[in-house]
């Protein structure tokens, strides 16, 4: 039972011995260790904070550039767009009057040939006339020299206007 | 990878082993001569109590002890300090003698003239015990006022890193202290009572740990002295009386139950009055027991070597290893218990503070109240 029996004087010395070391570490030891850990955890919270705030930061300007660059990139596609639309454009204008250009001339071309057709074949005709005219003539002047044969294509023709008739 | 386990492990052990057998040798040295019976009970209770010369051990047939100054004060011879050295082989001095048997067994008698012992009316002599107690609190404002130097040199630096080392292990358990113990059990008021858990924590736990080392400034009963954990206790019970708000006093004198159990029989303002004390007893008691427990069961684990071998040879040999293997469990055990008391003597401790300043009705008081 003696062990259950606090000793007078180790009671005595033990309230001494832990009142002067509470005294001590209570005062000079233990409250800069724990405002230090406590400013460390302070610091490590706001450099977390920190860190955050940055990184949102950052990511606001990744999505600004990607934005940036995408509408760059759409205006890029957009003015090809356009420039290819504007030279089918022109090429198909081009190719049109171009079309129109050469089926005038085709049509002028053939106009003239036309033209040039009916004169070479009016002037073909004339000469054939005169040429007939002449060649009549010429048979003529010689089958009429003498009578019987006046008298014969006078009787032929008569009979050709009668058998007409 | 077996047999490295196995290497590594028997390498781990053996400092152990010689260790465990250190302390035990001497106490059973000093039987030998006389008996082969070997007195176990005898043997752990030298240890386990206090004495007033610290016994180190002995070489051959020569006892190596510091001899302690002991104070003594009767009405008798007035105040006489002198070392315990004349106490040596029974002696007599001025009329103090140590008493070898009955109540007062291993302490300071005197004999008055009617030919009756009694103790000296005061007797606050240095005894193993104070020793050790003084021996580990220099020890502890070393190493607290050390780091606490270190801090100031950081923080005037301005090096805000994780310290590595010892440094960051202790303040691994500053940090446990403040955060998981003082804060979510008191409170807003918490950093109030920081200091006094720190002091407390490591008073505790720095005594366990040199009370398992079983060689000179170790290996003393401090933390299993019931005089030191009742002065721990007190503080306690007095931090949590004086700074108990208005709140506190009125959940003890006029609880939140029933009238009929307050009037005109004032039951629960009596169970509650009641509880203030035996908060701070059980505090007193669990951290006593756990720690003379441990003690007493390495102790005894030893001596089963010494006992064995009294009676034969080859049996003291084969129990030899089973003793040591226990002795080496109980150890890792102690040293978890050691931590595992401190712990639980911060905890309640600023658990009890933290009822005592309740913010708002506190629902945690029937949950705590089982502890």
């Amino acid at each position: 039972m003696s062990f259950l029996l606090p000793d007078a004087g180790l009671l005595f010395w033990m309230l001494i011995v832990f009142g002067i070391v509470f005294f001590i570490l209570a005062r000079y030891g233990f409250p800069i260790i724990v405002s230090m850990v406590d400013e460390r955890k302070k610091i490590i919270d706001r450099s977390l904070q920190d860190a955050k705030a940055a990184n949102e930061k950052l990511a606001a300007i990744n999505t600004e550039s990607e934005a940036l660059l995408k509408s760059a990139r759409d205006e890029q596609a957009r003015l090809l767009r356009e420039a290819a639309a504007t030279r089918d454009e022109i090429i198909k204008e081009a190719r049109q009057q171009a079309d129109r250009e050469s089926e005038k001339i085709i049509a002028e071309a053939r106009r003239v040939i036309q033209m040039e057709k009916e004169d070479a074949v009016r002037d073909i005709q004339r000469q054939v006339a005169v040429l007939s005219v002449e060649v009549a003539r010429k048979i003529l002047r010689r089958e009429l020299s003498d009578e019987a044969n006046q008298k014969t294509l006078i009787e032929t023709y008569i009979d050709e206007t009668l058998k007409q008739q | 990878m077996n047999k490295y386990f196995n290497i590594r492990f028997l390498r781990l052990l053996l400092p152990f082993v010689v260790l465990m057998l250190l302390p035990s040798a001497p106490a059973y040295a000093a039987h030998e001569s006389e008996s082969a019976d070997v007195d176990v009970k005898k043997i752990i209770f030298e240890h386990v109590k206090d004495a007033y010369e610290w016994h180190i051990t002995t070489w051959g047939d020569k006892h190596i002890s510091i001899y302690l100054p002991v104070i003594v004060y009767s009405e008798r011879s007035g105040w006489a300090v002198f070392s315990s050295e004349v106490f040596h082989h029974d002696a007599e001095y001025m009329g103090f003698h140590i008493c070898s048997h009955g109540d007062n067994e291993g302490k300071i008698v005197e004999v008055d003239a009617n030919g009756n012992e009694s103790r000296p009316l005061i007797d606050i002599s240095i005894t193993k015990t104070v020793f050790a107690l003084f021996l580990n609190a220099l020890l502890l404002l070393v190493i607290v006022l050390c780091m606490a130097r270190k801090y100031k040199k950081y923080k005037a630096e301005g090096n805000y890193e994780v310290p590595k080392g010892f440094v960051g292990a202790f303040e691994m358990l500053v940090a446990m202290v403040v955060d998981d113990i003082a804060k979510p059990n008191i409170g807003a008021t918490y950093a109030r009572y920081v200091p006094y858990l720190l002091t407390a924590f490591f008073f505790i736990f720095l005594s366990n740990i040199m009370g398992i080392i079983p060689f000179f400034p170790g290996g003393s009963n401090v933390t299993g002295n019931i005089a030191v954990t009742m002065v721990l206790a007190l503080f306690t019970f007095f931090i949590v009386n004086i700074f108990g708000n208005k709140e506190y006093w009125k959940e003890i004198f006029w609880p939140d139950v029933p009238v009929w159990l307050k009037v005109p029989v004032p039951l629960m303002p009596f169970i509650e009055l009641f509880g203030i004390f035996v908060k701070p007893f059980a505090l007193m008691i669990r951290l006593f027991a756990n720690i003379l427990a441990g003690h007493t069961v390495v102790l005894a684990f030893v001596s089963i070597i010494f006992v064995t071998m009294a009676v034969n040879t080859v049996i003291g040999t084969a129990m030899t290893f089973v003793s040591v293997i226990f002795t080496v469990f109980i150890n890792f055990l102690e040293l978890l218990v050691a931590f595992i008391q401190a712990f639980v003597f911060t905890m309640l401790s600023s658990v009890f503070i933290g009822l005592s300043q309740p913010q708002h009705h506190s629902d945690n008081h029937h949950e705590i109240s089982e502890l």
